[in-house]
Order: structure tokens, then sequence, then C-alpha cells
């Protein structure tokens, strides 16, 4: 039981807490607001908080430079084929797993677990180069196929976890009901999972639309998705916080969008269902 | 537990993703592994074609030999370490913060939570050019209302300023695992002690930290695995200069900026000996876990 | 019909063996109830009948034909698990409808059959709710109705009253016990609790580590036990056991006398010894005595106005006529 606490007590937690999230998510804040600053505005000494002339001529700029909507296309392609290509291998896994246990299934969970653990950086010539043997550099295809790959552990498991928690006696109701395979699948264990397996989408396609390190080695032009988009910035070129602004605006408030309805999956996903 | 008929289904169903994996793991490492025994420099006219000359461990000992690589080795750990300390550290106090009765504790927690969220190229851009950006960044303006001399960020304090990066980014995760383990300690527990006589840091040190062991050690490793390899935010940053060339980083110079092959592949070998080591230790936490 | 018979069936686990051969045969229309203390394999062998765990080797008849390998949904089985397992995401109406909805009925009949389920069970009102807004009690109605809609040729039943609380329990024991007289169908039930076997059985197996130490009615087991294990299991408060020179005069190593087979007095009696708790339940009261020289403890069971307290002196004298004997292997003999 929760105990009562004084009016007092409360008010004080609530100040540092507020305080403290917002030193925290301050970055994020300034970003948006840069982002409707003019390139003068933004690097004014000292700096303007609020009032300041909102313009959004840098969201203007920023795509007609650098065709921005090509890049987010590539990015939902990346994350979102990633993601169905991996549920679609990895809900039989899983399910078999979950429900048709054997002594090597730990074996075979850990062992997955293992290839995530895979350094990349180890691995990055032999598949740069099967890349470029297979005509697979900077196609959207390859890095697809990669990011499923790199993501196909934690799909397997948060899945796994999520199954597991459906009890064994129902799909045996089921069967015991008539039910074959495909009708527990179709009836009963698909509606049951699909809580599991939105929560498992969402993570698994945040977790993909962030990454960068094949995303910024395994593309050029064809392929790039937002983070190579971001990189292009890289180097500075006169006035331009607002622009990067902008851009990193654009490149973020999707997934932050997404990424606050997923922060109780996020436990479980990254920790392997080690922690609830 | 189940019928035949059911085991070799779930056979077949589980197929496609343990071979996918295997390949993906396999053929990978068993070519890094051949590359690291033969001299490789693509610019300068090897190829798989003409076949490669085999230097036994030659690579080896000159990738542990070069120059760079103590240096790496040293950036990797000061990474590693103070990123973990920093969020272990403020991660607990932020848990038990949050854990605390308040107003808009939803909207907090989203707040603490939203870097992570964050594209690593995002959060590097952003922290390089409008905080730590020596003449515009916000912090040289903090600097020079105090009336101090701005600091050169990324040349002259390039560590702390990566470390900070990165532990803005993992905050949340760690914050977000702590406060999960927090919230299932039974508040009984505490309230025993409490008519035990125990004082609130005996409570803390006594009853809050032995329960969240399991999740600090769970958090040091998951986080370890990722820091290990961490590439965007040092890429878009220094590109490896002012001594924050990681080991990753410098296995990626090698083997794509100077196209030495075999060299690069050697130390993707000791990296991934590296990862192995502690992936070890997460694999039985979890594997533990399973069984319960 | 629903007659069925087990042939020489076994079951491992591995290298466990759970179920070393076993015979039984279940007659059509008959209540049979599987009892015995946990772990003794009495779910293990429901669930091979039902077909959701593979026999070892042996063979499983249902109305005479081969079932051993015919998978659980073509058994013609309907069965309540101890979960009441209802699908969580379906309301009332269609979990009910679901078994029917497999056989692919038309919908006027699977709606025909589901409102008569839930007319029978007093489900009516409660159709269109979700599982998770339903009493225990209510859930286990649910359970009972998704079996009943199939007119399965035999109901089994697993622990299905375990999750209910003691009031609860009596009631659905009752309704469970009608349905059977209304329905005629063979039922198979498991239950740890030997009051459930008692009141609800015509024949009760009793189960010990996979073997079957006796089958008979209630009457039968409850008066003659096969051996200790089904004498002490049967009947409640427990038979008492007295070993050594007392069970020699009957020519026994062990005799058995059941609580309710033992008169007590203030004055005379065979045995006397000190009282350590009396249980007033009203209508009887039970006696647990101490310092007999006979057992640890000796259990009597006497009527609700004798009072005699703790620490009092009681003198018993149990009836000659129901003393059971038995030999050093635990087997009655007469």
């Amino acid at each position: 039981m929760a105990r009562a606490v004084t009016t007092n007590r409360k008010m004080i937690n609530t100040a540092v807490a507020w305080l403290i999230g917002l030193l925290i998510f301050f970055p994020i804040l300034w970003t948006i607001l840069t982002s409707f600053k003019t390139e003068a505005q933004a690097i004014a000494d000292p700096p303007i908080f609020l009032f300041f002339d909102w313009t959004l001529e840098n969201y203007s700029v920023v795509q007609e430079r650098s065709d921005y909507m090509r890049f987010l296309w590539n990015s939902i392609f990346l994350a979102g084929g990633s993601t169905i290509l991996g549920l679609i291998i990895a809900v039989p896994a899983a399910w078999s797993m979950a429900f048709v246990p054997s002594k090597r299934t730990k074996d075979i969970l850990l062992w997955m677990l293992s290839t995530k653990m895979l350094p990349a950086v180890g691995v990055l010539y032999p598949i740069y180069l099967l890349f470029i043997q297979l005509g697979l550099l900077d196609s959207r295809i390859g890095l697809t196929i990669v990011l499923m790959l790199i993501n196909l552990p934690i799909i397997v498991w948060m899945l796994y976890t999520y199954f597991k928690e459906i009890p064994g006696e129902i799909l045996e109701a089921a069967r015991m009901d008539g039910a074959g395979l495909k009708e527990e699948l179709l009836y009963i264990l698909t509606p049951m999972a699909i809580p599991g397996i939105a929560s498992t989408m969402l993570l698994n396609f945040i977790l993909a639309w962030n990454e960068a390190f094949w995303t910024l080695n395994l593309t050029a032009v064809n392929a790039a998705p937002l983070t190579a988009f971001i990189a292009s910035y890289s180097s500075p070129e006169g006035l331009f916080f607002a622009k990067l602004s902008a851009a990193s605006t654009m490149a973020i408030a999707p997934i932050l969008i997404l990424g606050w309805f997923s922060q109780k999956q996020l436990v479980r996903g990254l920790t392997f269902g080690a922690v609830k | 537990m189940a019928t035949q008929q059911s085991r070799s289904a779930a056979r077949i169903m589980m197929a496609p993703a343990v071979f996918l994996l295997l390949g993906w793991m396999l053929i990978p490492l068993c070519m890094t592994l051949f590359f690291s025994f033969k001299k490789y420099l693509p610019l300068r006219g090897d190829s798989m074609a003409n076949g490669l000359e085999w230097v036994g461990f030659a690579n080896y000992v000159r990738f542990v030999s070069s120059s760079s690589f103590w240096p790496s080795i040293q950036t990797t750990l000061i990474i590693v370490g103070g990123v973990l300390v920093i969020t272990i550290v403020l991660g607990i106090a932020l848990a038990i913060l949050l854990d605390q009765p308040m107003w808009g504790q939803g909207v907090v927690r989203i707040l603490v939570i939203a870097p992570f969220f964050v594209m690593p190229t995002v959060s590097a851009l952003v922290w390089k050019n409008m905080f730590m950006d020596p003449v515009n960044g916000i912090l040289a303006h903090l600097w020079k209302f105090f009336g101090a001399e701005p600091i050169q960020w990324l040349s002259q304090a390039s560590l702390p300023s990566l470390v900070m990066i990165v532990s803005w980014q993992w905050l949340p995760f760690a914050t977000l695992i702590l406060l999960t383990a927090i919230q299932s300690l039974d508040s009984e527990q505490l309230e025993a002690a409490e008519m035990d006589g125990a004082p609130v840091h005996k409570r803390f040190f006594f009853i809050v930290l032995p329960h969240l062991a399991r999740a600090i050690t769970i958090v040091t490793l998951i986080q370890t695995i990722f820091l290990l390899a961490i590439f965007a935010e040092i890429f878009v940053t220094t590109g490896g200069a002012f001594g924050t060339k990681t080991l990753s980083y410098l296995i990626f110079q090698r083997v794509l900026e100077s196209q030495n092959v075999g060299l690069g592949s050697a130390g993707g070998v000791y990296a991934i000996i590296l990862a192995n080591i502690v992936a070890i230790f997460l694999m039985r936490i979890v594997g533990k876990n399973l069984d319960a | 019909m629903g007659q069925i018979t087990l042939k020489q069936v076994t079951k491992s686990f591995g290298n466990v063996e759970v179920i070393p051969s076993l015979d039984l045969e279940i007659g059509d229309g008959e209540f049979t109830v599987f009892v015995g203390p946990s772990g003794c394999g009495k779910s293990t062998l429901l669930r091979l009948i039902a077909g959701l765990e593979d026999i070892s080797s042996g063979q499983i008849l249902i109305d005479g034909q081969d079932a051993t390998s015919v998978p659980p949904a073509k058994r013609g089985l309907a069965m309540v698990f101890q979960s009441y397992a209802l699908y969580p995401h379906m309301s009332v109406r269609k979990n009910i409808a679901f078994p029917l909805r497999m056989a692919k009925l038309h919908k006027a009949e699977q709606d025909r059959r589901v409102e008569q389920a839930a007319a029978v069970l007093n489900l009516t009102d409660y159709l269109d709710r979700r599982p998770g807004q339903l009493s225990g009690g209510q859930r286990q109605r649910v359970a009972i109705g998704r079996a009943i809609v199939r007119e399965p040729s035999a109901f089994l039943f697993d622990e299905p009253l375990s999750n209910l609380d003691a009031a609860l329990r009596v009631g659905m024991r009752l309704e469970i016990s009608e349905l059977h007289e209304r329905l005629k169908t063979t039922m198979i039930y498991v239950t740890h609790d030997q009051v459930e076997a008692m009141t609800m059985a015509d024949k009760i197996v009793v189960l010990r580590a996979g073997n079957i130490e006796q089958v008979g009615s209630p009457l039968e087991l409850y008066k003659n036990p096969r051996n200790q294990f089904v004498a002490g299991f049967i009947g409640s408060p427990k038979m008492n056991f007295i070993q050594g020179e007392e069970a020699a005069k009957y020519g026994a190593h062990t005799i058995g006398i059941r609580p309710e087979h033992i008169a007590v007095s203030e004055t005379d009696g065979t045995w006397s010894g000190i009282v350590s708790v009396s249980e007033h339940l009203g209508s009887d009261t039970f006696f647990h005595i101490h310092d007999t020289g006979l057992a640890d403890t000796i259990t009597v069971r006497a009527g609700g106005e004798i009072g005699f307290r703790h620490g009092d002196r009681i003198h018993m004298t149990p009836r000659e006529d129901v003393i059971h004997k038995f030999n050093e292997n635990g087997l009655r003999f007469t």
C-alpha cells in the first residue's frame, strides 16, 4: 500500500522532478525551438528562448536542399520492412519455443541472444564484400535484411516472453474444442498475442529507425535513411543551426511520438525479459 | 507437455529463424577469421580472385603493436566506464525520485525517457553544434555569462564531452530499468525495516540497493555491449580525432578508411572476443531467469 | 455413448515413469472420479485420455474404437480445466460457441445451442460479457457450458473446483452432480479432495504413484478398503491406525478404526487418554486424544453436545465389527 504523504513533501518532489525532467529534455526542446528561428536568431547572444519570430522557412529549405522526403521514405521502408519481415520469421519460432519447449529451447534462445552481441565492426568487411558481390550495396532490400537480422534476436525474445504469458491450458482447451493448428493460431493465439506483437513491432521499428552503423556504412544515396541524412550535416557550413534543428526535428519527431507509447515494452525488450 | 505431432511442427517453425541467424553469424565470422590471417589490401591490388597471401598471426601482432592500439583500449575503457558510472548513479537517483508521489509523474517520466528515442546521429550533432560549439553553443553562452572562458569542448575535452553525450542518450535506459525494479520492491519490506528502526540511509543501503543489484548488473552488461560498439557518436563529432578513437572505431578505420582488411579483421577478432567475455556474464543472468 | 477403456497404458517423461502399466474400464454414463494425493498421476491420466499427452505404450479405446493416436479434437471428448482456460478475448457467447464454430455448425444452430446451455447454467444475462468481468463461479459455468454444447461422448474435469472458495465449491459440486443426472453422459473427474470424490462419484479410482490402488463405489471403498493407503485416504477425519500390542490382539500388524466408530465415555472404555484439542462443529465434535499408549493421536468423532475439554481424561470403546485389520504389507484381511 502506498502511504499518504504530506502535501509539502509532494510539492518538493514535484518541483525537483520537473526541474530535472526538463533539464534532461532540454536539448530536444531547444532543437525543436531553434528549428523555428531564423539563422541569425539561432545564434543570438544571449540566446532567445521563446520570443523570436517564429518561421517555417528552415523546414522548406531543408526539404528543398536535401530531399527530406526521400530519406524519410527510406527510413520508413527500412524500419517497417525489417520489422515486418522479422515478425514473419520470429512469430512461428517464438510460438514453438513458448508452447512446445524442448530441452534445447533454452540453449537456442541464449544462442540467438549471443548473435546480437557480435560486434558489428568485427564483421563489417565481410558483409560489405558480400553486399558488393550480391549487388546489394546501397539497396533498400539489402539493408532491410541486415536490419531484420540484427533485430531478429530481440524480436524472438520479446515475442517469446509475451507468448510465455499465455497459459498453455487455453491452447489445450482450443485443441479439445476441435481447433487444429491453423484455427489455434488464427482464433486463439493471434488475438491473444496481438498486444505483445504490437509492442514488439513498435520497439523494433524504433530500433531499426535509429540504427546508425549499418545504415551509415552500407548506403550512399539510394537507400540512405534519416540517420545518413543527418550525418550529412556533420561538416558545418556557415549559419546552419536552424536548418540543422529543422532537419533533426523532422528526423526524430515521428519516433519520439511512437517511443512514448512503448516505454513499458522498452524495458522488457532491451533486457531480454530479464526485467519486467 | 506436448504430443509428437506438435513437436515436429515446432521444429519446422523454428527452422527459418535458426538458419538465418546461423548464416548471419557464421558466414561473416568465418570470413573475418579468414581475412585476419591474410595480407589483404584491396587498394594495392590484392583480391580474392588473385589469391591472398597467408601471413599467419602477423596481423594480430601488428594490430596490438600499433601505436594506436593501447590508446584506443584506454579510450574505450574511459567511455564505457564513464558512461556506466554516470548512468547508473544518476539512474538510481532518478528512479528513486520518480518513484515518489508527485503531480504529473507520467509527464516527467516521458521527459526523462525522451533522449533514448533520439537517433544517435541527431543527438551527436545537436550536442556538437548547438551545445558544445565554442562560439555559439549554449554552454559557451553559459560560461561567458559566468565570466569564464568558453571551453573548446570536442577538441580540448573531447573524451568528457563524448562521455557526456553518450550518458545523456543512455541515462533514460538505466533510469527506466531501475525504476521498473524499484517499483517491484515490496513496500511492506521497507515498512518492516522502518518499524525495526532503520533510518532512511540504512534502508537505502540494506534494502533498496540489494534489491536493485540484479537490475544494476543487467544495465551494466547490456550497456557495455552497446557502448563497446558505439560508432555514430564518434563518426559525426570528432571522426576519431582528439583521442576519441575507440577499439571499434579503430577497426572501422583500418577496414574502410585505410582499406587494410587483414589488419582490421584481426582487430575485429579481438573485439569479438572482448564482447563475448561480457556476453557470457549477461547470458548467465538471463539464462537463470529463464528457469525461474 | 461414452465407454472408455485403457489397456496396459504407460507414460514416461524422459526416464521418469509416471504411470506404470495400467488397465481401467469406464462404463458409459458413469461418473468416475480419479482421486489421490498430488503427484499421483491422476491429472496425467486424464490428459492421456484427452489426447493432450501421447501415451508411451498401450492402448486407449473410446467406444471400442482405438483412439490411441487420434488427436484430441477428434476424440469427441470435452474438458473443463482447472484454470477454466476461457478465451479472454471472446465474449461468453463466443466462448461457448467456439467448439461449435470449429465443428462448422450453422450459425442458427450454434445460437440455439448456446442459448440453451446458457439457460441451463444461468448464464443468459452474462452472454455478452468477457470472462474477465465474471466471478470465479460464473467462469466455471462458462467452462462447463463450453463443454456441454459439443454434446461430447464424455466430459473430463481436471480439478475444476480447486480455485473456488469453500462455499461456492459445495454449490458447484451439486450443480455438476445434477448435470450428470440430467445428461447421463460419462464424466471423468480428477480431484485431490476425497470429499468431492465421495459425494459425486459412481465409481472412485484411487491412485498412488501412477498405480491404481483400488476401484469401487464410494461406500465400497469406505467399508472395504483394499489396503491401508485407501483406508487412510478415504473418510474424514482420517482413520486411526494402531500398531503393536493392541493390533497383535487382533492378530494383525496394524488395525484401523474410523473416528466415527469409537464411542466415548467419562467413566469407562477399552482405551483411555487425555483430550488435547476438541473441535466443536455444532453437529459433531472432534476430539484429538493424546497419551493413549496406542498412537500419537487418536481422533474421535462424537455428538455435538458432548463436552470434554482440553486436559480431560476420556475413555473410548471401538466398535469391534468395523475394526479393519492390515498385515505387514498394508493389505487388509479379514
